[in-house]
């Protein structure tokens, strides 16, 4: 017998339902279910970050939550971040700096700094660091990170973008 | 991996919750922010056949400041309590202890009340509750009983909790103003469990200790609370001979496990320098020092 559910939830500004089996984790559903290949699966249980999503806005591991716990809430993958062919000023920072390598971390590394720029728009180089101290990266020694987020939140004030801006239209 | 198959509950009820765990026995299993619980399930280390999910009983969603204490549900997440003004004011060392609890992403979901139940002996929260003798709410079939939280903690993961029984709230008492608090822990990387950490609650009248609490993470199969350290402080001004002597009294009869991360005597002695800086910054503290 397989234990099935409905929830609904909205993905990337989109509603969406769906019928899940109880132990489908949240990232497989985003993957395998709705094809949203940005959330990346790595070590599966809650230690490298590369699978991070926010929920309400709050970042979190989506290979330790259940596809089932996401029912009514609204999740933003790095799918939603950018919008008609438009990168997020953050995206365009690691772009610039080249903050990835293999890029597997980076979809988790753009969602946690996303959040942490909302908290906390004119961050110290030493707060970046503790804040994606979340997210393992293999390739880069965070140090280009560090600076595309610093740049980033630059950018964004110059933009007149930094708290509470929405990501663009959802293209999912 | 992926977890093995089961049933998920979402009650909306604690009697709702408890009528489920006692109905599937022991294949039932409470859910909480399941930051523990789901990479075991990945692991298949754990494989429960029905959870139920407590985190959707709104009532248990709750950071209550009442008669000198602060109450919180089993649906609190960790990082509701770490914002949370009144838990502040009345749990400092509780809300210092939370920025060691992995990272944001993990309190966004971990829950403060789960973390006591899962009885991690390298976890803060545990820690935590031991030295502030937290009163936890436990509610199963046959009704609801008060327990402190020396009582909870029995072994590596394993508490005195009844089968089908569910704990619903911990209650930690403020302590009066002339306190200080520190938590402190060593780990190779933050967020990562700690190899040796100390809770650490002192109140000082005209400079001389005359109530003091101290209890470690990290160096047994539960958290451990340092009852002869604390009565060597008493009557004692805070000097720092006085603290390196209840920091040795605090680890001397201690013997954590030696692994990768670290030796037995290794750990003993992370334990007892990070005991005797939680004592100094706490005694700082109390005097009006740094917050």
């Amino acid at each position: 017998m397989t234990d099935r559910h409905r929830i609904a939830l909205t993905v990337n500004g989109r509603p969406c339902e769906a019928e899940v089996e109880s132990r489908r984790l949240l990232v497989d559903f985003l993957r395998e279910d709705l094809g949203l290949k940005g959330a990346h699966i790595g070590c599966e249980h809650g230690v490298c970050g590369t699978c991070t999503v926010l929920m309400n806005g709050e970042s979190i591991r989506s290979c330790i939550t259940f596809a089932v716990q996401a029912n009514g809430s609204s999740i933003l993958t790095v799918e939603g971040l950018s919008g008609d062919g438009r990168l997020h000023p953050l995206q365009e920072a690691f772009w610039d700096h080249q903050a990835l390598q293999c890029g597997y971390c980076t979809p988790g590394m753009l969602l946690r700094a996303y959040e942490f720029l909302q908290e906390n728009p004119r961050p110290t180089p030493d707060q970046v660091r503790a804040a994606i101290a979340s997210n393992l990266c293999r390739c880069t020694g965070y140090q280009f990170i560090v600076e595309a987020v610093l740049d980033a939140a630059r950018r964004l004030e110059t933009a007149g973008a930094g708290r509470g801006q929405e990501p663009a239209a959802p293209r999912a | 991996m992926k977890p093995p198959p089961f049933v998920y509950h979402a009650p909306t009820t604690v009697a709702e919750a408890v009528t489920l765990l006692d109905e599937t026995g022991e294949e039932g299993q409470v859910l909480a922010g399941g930051q523990s619980l789901i990479p075991l399930m990945n692991f298949r280390l754990a494989r429960p056949g029905h959870l139920v999910d407590v985190t959707s009983i709104r009532d248990l969603d709750y950071v209550r400041r009442e008669d000198g204490r602060l109450r919180i549900g089993a649906a609190t997440r960790q990082a509701a309590v770490e914002r949370d003004p009144a838990a502040a004011e009345q749990a400092p060392l509780l809300v210092e202890a939370l920025g060691f609890v992995g990272h944001e992403p993990i309190r966004h979901r971990g829950t403060v009340v789960g973390s006591l139940a899962h009885a991690d002996p390298a976890a803060e929260i545990p820690a935590v509750a031991l030295a502030m003798d937290a009163e936890l709410t436990a509610v199963g079939a046959r009704g609801e009983r008060r327990l402190a939280a020396s009582e909870l903690f029995t072994g590596p993961f394993s508490t005195s909790l009844e089968p089908g029984e569910l704990l619903t709230e911990a209650q930690f008492t403020a302590w009066p103003p002339g306190s200080g608090h520190a938590f402190l822990e060593f780990a190779r990387r933050h967020g990562d469990f700690a190899v040796a950490g100390a809770a650490v609650l002192l109140h000082l009248d005209a400079g001389v200790v005359d109530r003091a609490a101290i209890a470690l993470c990290g160096v047994a199969g539960t958290p451990v609370r340092a009852t002869e350290a604390e009565r060597r402080l008493l009557g004692e001004r805070p000097t720092p001979a006085v603290v390196e002597a209840a920091a040795e009294a605090a680890t001397a009869g201690l013997t954590p496990v030696s692994d990768v991360h670290g030796s037995s005597a290794y750990r003993r002695q992370v334990a007892r320098a990070y005991v005797r800086r939680a004592l100094a910054l706490a005694a700082e503290r109390a005097q009006g020092g740094t917050r």
